[in-house]
């Protein structure tokens, strides 16, 4: 990848107002490949609906945004972003492995991963054919990690990934956002700002 | 781009994924699944004890009491389409998929329909039984239902779709469903009891299949586009 290559994802005075209130913005921003974008904010700040206008789910009152400077469509921002939300998307009555085998028969898998060696990761091994209703919050939070790590998409938009879990977990967490930057993917994270933050390239930004 | 070639197959395996997905959580839910059978079942069964042992009349009425006992098992499941999914966040990823979410949104009508139709049209002739219905209407009524439940579940899609958002909709949606269910009940039960009466019936089930090739195109476009707007 050359230097100038442009950003996976950028917006331009970005901004949403919910019935007249502004919620956020207007705000810039803009996460190339190998980086982490930060996004701390307190409760209420709107880092979530910031994290839900970026993925296409809530029109933008004002701004563009742009995936890989071309101005995005649903289209584009389906390839390239994927969004672990505090809804983890899955159906307690199927397993782990039933959860992740139709997320990744909805969004395709990433190349050379494999669901079990995927659960093995995120320490979810032995817990294969559990029902998702039965595992703890913590260890749905890591589900929702595994079914990152199936997807192709280079971009993470990951809001609070750090909430419900434990220090290895936040760890684990930490470990699995530098591996994928390393792998040249790219990750915008939202957070109060009270974890360790993954050892990568990353920048901050403040949400008021 | 080179991701064309694959992309219609990754539209089916999706498509294919999410039935199978669906259809299993319909399985490992089936006593909420059988309730709309349940309750096609015990409306019919309940008019002969009310009306007392009048053969005539009963088989009088038949056509459109099971009709509307059809489509009022079908409505009460409707609610539910996208609930659980919507609760979950499953919604949202299938709105973040790669995949056009009206092809989706035609999966989830397909299950419905499977799920909460398909059941009572098994059933049908023992509810004609119950109510002494002549049994050469039985392949008209039949008809008619094949033709009507469809179209009665890409319809009511549309509507849960626009309400999804809201918290407590059953009302609303009975509401916004009904007037659009009333005609698919005029013309399916009207030509069971035209065909009772020994007059030509084709042209209601003609109508019936127009409109279900009609909602079958635009049905999931419009519950898609409503999804979009009214997703909370």
């Amino acid at each position: 990848m050359t230097p100038a290559a442009p950003p996976l994802l950028a917006a331009e005075s970005l901004a949403f107002q919910r019935n007249e209130e502004p919620v956020f913005g207007p705000l810039s921003l803009h996460v190339a490949a190998g980086e982490a974008l930060l996004i701390h904010g307190g409760n209420g700040s709107g880092k979530t609906t910031l994290l839900r206008v970026l993925a296409g789910l809530l029109p933008p009152s004002e701004g563009d945004i742009q995936v890989r400077g071309q101005h995005a469509t649903r289209e584009s921002v389906a390839q390239t972003c994927a969004l672990l939300g505090h809804l983890l998307g899955h159906k307690g009555e199927l397993t782990a492995v039933e959860n992740l085998r139709f997320a990744v028969g909805l969004n395709g898998q990433r190349e050379g991963t494999d669901i079990t060696e995927v659960l093995e990761t995120v320490g979810l091994a032995g817990y294969e054919d559990s029902p998702a209703r039965q595992l703890s919050a913590g260890q749905k939070k890591r589900l929702g990690l595994a079914r990152l790590l199936l997807l192709p998409s280079p971009l993470w938009l990951m809001d609070e990934p750090y909430a419900n879990l434990d220090l290895e977990g936040i760890a684990l967490v930490n470990r699995v956002v530098e591996a994928h930057i390393n792998g040249g993917g790219a990750a915008l994270i939202t957070s109060h700002g009270a974890y360790a933050t993954p050892a990568v390239r990353s920048r901050v930004l403040e949400l008021d | 781009m080179v991701r064309h070639a694959d992309a219609s197959i990754s539209t089916a395996s999706a498509c294919l994924a999410l039935l199978r997905r669906d259809l299993l959580l319909v399985w490992r839910r089936r006593g909420d699944a059988a309730q709309p059978l349940m309750f096609a079942l015990l409306v019919v069964s309940l008019f002969p004890l009310a009306l007392g042992p009048e053969p005539e009349l009963l088989a009088k009425i038949a056509p459109g009491v099971i009709w509307v006992a059809v489509l009022l098992s079908g409505l009460l499941s409707l609610d539910s389409l996208f609930r659980s999914d919507l609760d979950d966040g499953s919604l949202e990823q299938l709105m973040l998929a790669p995949q056009p979410l009206a092809l989706l949104v035609a999966c989830k009508v397909l299950v419905h329909w499977l799920a909460s139709a398909v059941p009572v049209l098994l059933i049908v002739p023992l509810l004609a039984a119950f109510l002494n219905l002549d049994g050469r209407l039985l392949p008209v009524l039949w008809e008619s239902l094949l033709l009507g439940t469809p179209l009665l579940s890409l319809v009511g899609t549309v509507v849960v779709a626009l309400t999804v958002g809201m918290r407590r909709s059953g009302m609303l949606l009975a509401l916004l469903a009904l007037p659009l269910y009333v005609p698919v009940l005029i013309f399916g039960a009207g030509a069971v009891m035209a065909a009772a009466q020994g007059l030509p019936f084709a042209g209601a089930l003609w109508l019936l299949g127009a409109a279900l090739v009609l909602a079958v195109v635009l049905a999931p476009l419009a519950a898609a586009t409503a999804l979009r707007i009214a997703m909370p």
